[in-house]
């Protein structure tokens, strides 16, 4: 773990995207102001002790609503990366188990999902299955396969001509064991780096969703969704347009630099050819 | 080379194929049915009946995709339910805005990219290094059309200098459409920048380790000389390669910053099409955009064996 923690860009990210995780965790039992709550007495108030990131155009407190917006990113990056990894993994290493066929097939359909353009085949997506969270998670999930598929592919076929794979099937290990104690083990640090980084672009994906109005829908809070309304107030209250894209830049940061310090660590040959 | 390009060719093709079925399928399913939306909803099931066989909507799913495929195939195309003109002509007045958008975007990343990268890599783990780092984490952090609103708030809002969204056309105004989409232009090729600078910092890297570079050293060359005239050029091979990947999906992807401007570009065609349920030119559009992310992988996977024979012998 020590060394996690000598590494500057660990040490920044790791930082940076626990501010995240706690406000999201904080906003769950505790915001300043309920999120959702409008107040016409406080509409488009500036940055004030009373309201630390100001107010919107329906008087919502806008450091309730960013707090809150954070659950929201959080879970989409959760839940996309994980459906990513699950189909993304089996269908890695069948290609790398099998090869032949089976490999040139899934490869070739993940060339197919990398031929769509990924912000509008997300918008075809919740389109057809109707604008929400979920939908959105499935729409950006969905490109997540390939990704951990190709992956998962490349480095398993390494680790199949390992040395130490002939012995476990010397000792009389079905290949099943193989893949489950000795194949998956040794892929897991490239997954976790990707997935750290596929979380990253995870929120930045929610977020240009939901601006598009196809993510979370009001009144939930979601960060895309707020720079959307902002852009109607820019002359009266451009504050509304500072601090959710802030908190999206402060997130994507933080585990973009999470992914890359766990890179330099748990990769050393990338250290060294730095 | 000519197998390796005919066999990459013929791939091109099939996959464009498979979009194309994708992408018929995908929109066939859709809820909505378009003759509902031409007729409203006060329509007598007699005359929505009578339109969906005008336009083919009650025939068989093959005979439709075919029929459709024949169309593209003669150059004629479907024609748009809400703008009632043709597709093809509807998708190349749009790209007359998205396509110079791309290239700007393209031009501002270049402009600011190689050299930072350049510079970063010859001050390696230095100060001017280490802020350039710091400026490619940011820029991949920013979404960009947060940029975009920021630019907007800046220097159309409060400044003045630009409009804050929309587009007159080239005919009407040359200088106004330019100013147009400088910003939008700006905010998308600041963060390309950004992906395009790290990436020739560390192509530069590698190539300032090369032999043929100490050789170039040994040989009493200025260093002018032996970064521009030797080390650039075979470090800009990865950089033209992401450069035209880029251009493919700014092409296609464009469509968040063309709705925050309010650009009648490709993307905000689509998405409002899509809201429409005007299928004919959802789909034409999904398979130009495809087409467009194919065509430039095909140029780059050639242009690539071209200058690295390794590449044919795979």
């Amino acid at each position: 773990m020590r060394r996690f923690f000598h590494n500057l860009n660990f040490l920044v990210g790791f930082g940076l995207s626990a501010v995240v995780v706690g406000m999201a965790l904080l906003s769950l039992v505790w915001t300043p102001y309920p999120p959702n709550e409008m107040n016409s007495g406080a509409r488009l108030r500036p940055p004030s002790l009373e309201h630390p990131l100001g107010t919107d155009q329906y008087g919502r407190d806008i450091l309730s609503r960013v707090m809150n917006g954070a659950v929201n990113s959080i879970v989409v990056g959760l839940v996309t990366v994980a459906m990513g990894l699950f189909v993304g993994v089996i269908l890695g290493l069948a290609a790398a188990y099998w090869g032949g066929v089976a490999e040139e097939g899934t490869m070739r359909l993940c060339d197919l999902l990398f031929a769509f353009p990924a912000v509008l085949t997300a918008i075809l997506i919740t389109s057809v299955l109707g604008p929400s969270v979920i939908n959105a998670m499935l729409a950006i999930g969905i490109f997540y396969i390939p990704v951990f598929a190709r992956l998962t592919r490349a480095v398993a076929k390494t680790v199949w001509h390992r040395d130490f794979i002939a012995a476990a099937r010397a000792s009389g290990l079905s290949d099943w064991s193989i893949t489950w104690r000795h194949v998956l083990p040794n892929i897991l640090s490239p997954l976790i780096i990707q997935g750290t980084i596929q979380f990253a672009v995870a929120i930045l994906a929610e977020a240009g969703l939901s601006y598009l109005g196809l993510g979370a829908q009001p009144p939930n809070p979601s960060w895309g969704r707020m720079l959307y309304e902002a852009q109607t107030f820019l002359g009266t209250g451009p504050w509304m347009a500072i601090f959710p894209g802030l908190a999206i830049a402060w997130a994507v940061l933080g585990f973009n630099l999470l992914g890359d310090g766990l890179r330099d660590t748990l990769d050393p040959k990338m250290v060294r050819m730095r | 080379m000519i197998l390796f390009l005919l066999k990459r060719f013929s791939m091109a093709v099939a996959m464009l194929g498979l979009v194309a079925l994708v992408v018929f399928s995908v929109l066939f399913v859709l809820p909505g049915d378009p003759a509902q939306l031409i007729l409203g909803i006060q329509a007598t099931p007699e005359k929505l009946a009578a339109l969906r066989a005008e336009l083919g909507l009650d025939r068989p799913f093959w005979e439709q995709f075919w029929d459709w495929i024949w169309s593209l195939l003669s150059l004629k195309g479907s024609r748009s339910i809400a703008y009632d003109v043709p597709v093809l002509d509807l998708i190349l007045s749009r790209l007359a805005v998205t396509g110079p958008l791309a290239l700007m975007a393209m031009l501002v990343a270049v402009f600011i990219a190689i050299p930072l990268g350049v510079y970063a890599a010859r001050h390696q783990n230095r100060p001017g290094d280490l802020a350039v780092m710091g400026f490619t984490q940011l820029g991949l952090a920013t979404p960009e059309f947060w940029l975009g609103i920021l630019l907007m708030l800046l220097l159309a809002v409060q400044a003045g200098w630009f409009s804050a969204g929309g587009f007159p056309g080239w005919r009407e105004d040359l200088l106004g459409s330019l100013k147009a989409l400088l910003l939008p232009a700006f905010a998308l090729g600041v963060i390309r920048a950004a992906v395009l600078a790290r990436l020739t910092r560390s192509s530069m890297l590698d190539v300032l380790r090369e032999d043929f570079v100490r050789t170039a050293r040994a040989k009493g060359l200025k260093e002018r000389v032996v970064i521009y005239g030797h080390a650039f050029r075979n470090a800009l091979i990865p950089v033209v390669t992401i450069m035209g990947l880029q251009l493919g999906q700014l092409l296609a992807g464009a469509i968040i910053i063309e709705n925050v401007y309010y650009l009648p570009g490709l993307g905000r065609l689509v998405f409002q099409a899509i809201g429409q349920r005007d299928l004919p030119v959802v789909r034409e559009v999904v398979l130009v955009m495809a087409a467009m992310v194919i065509l430039v992988n095909f140029l780059v996977d050639v242009l690539y064996s071209l200058l690295d024979p390794r590449v044919r012998m795979e």
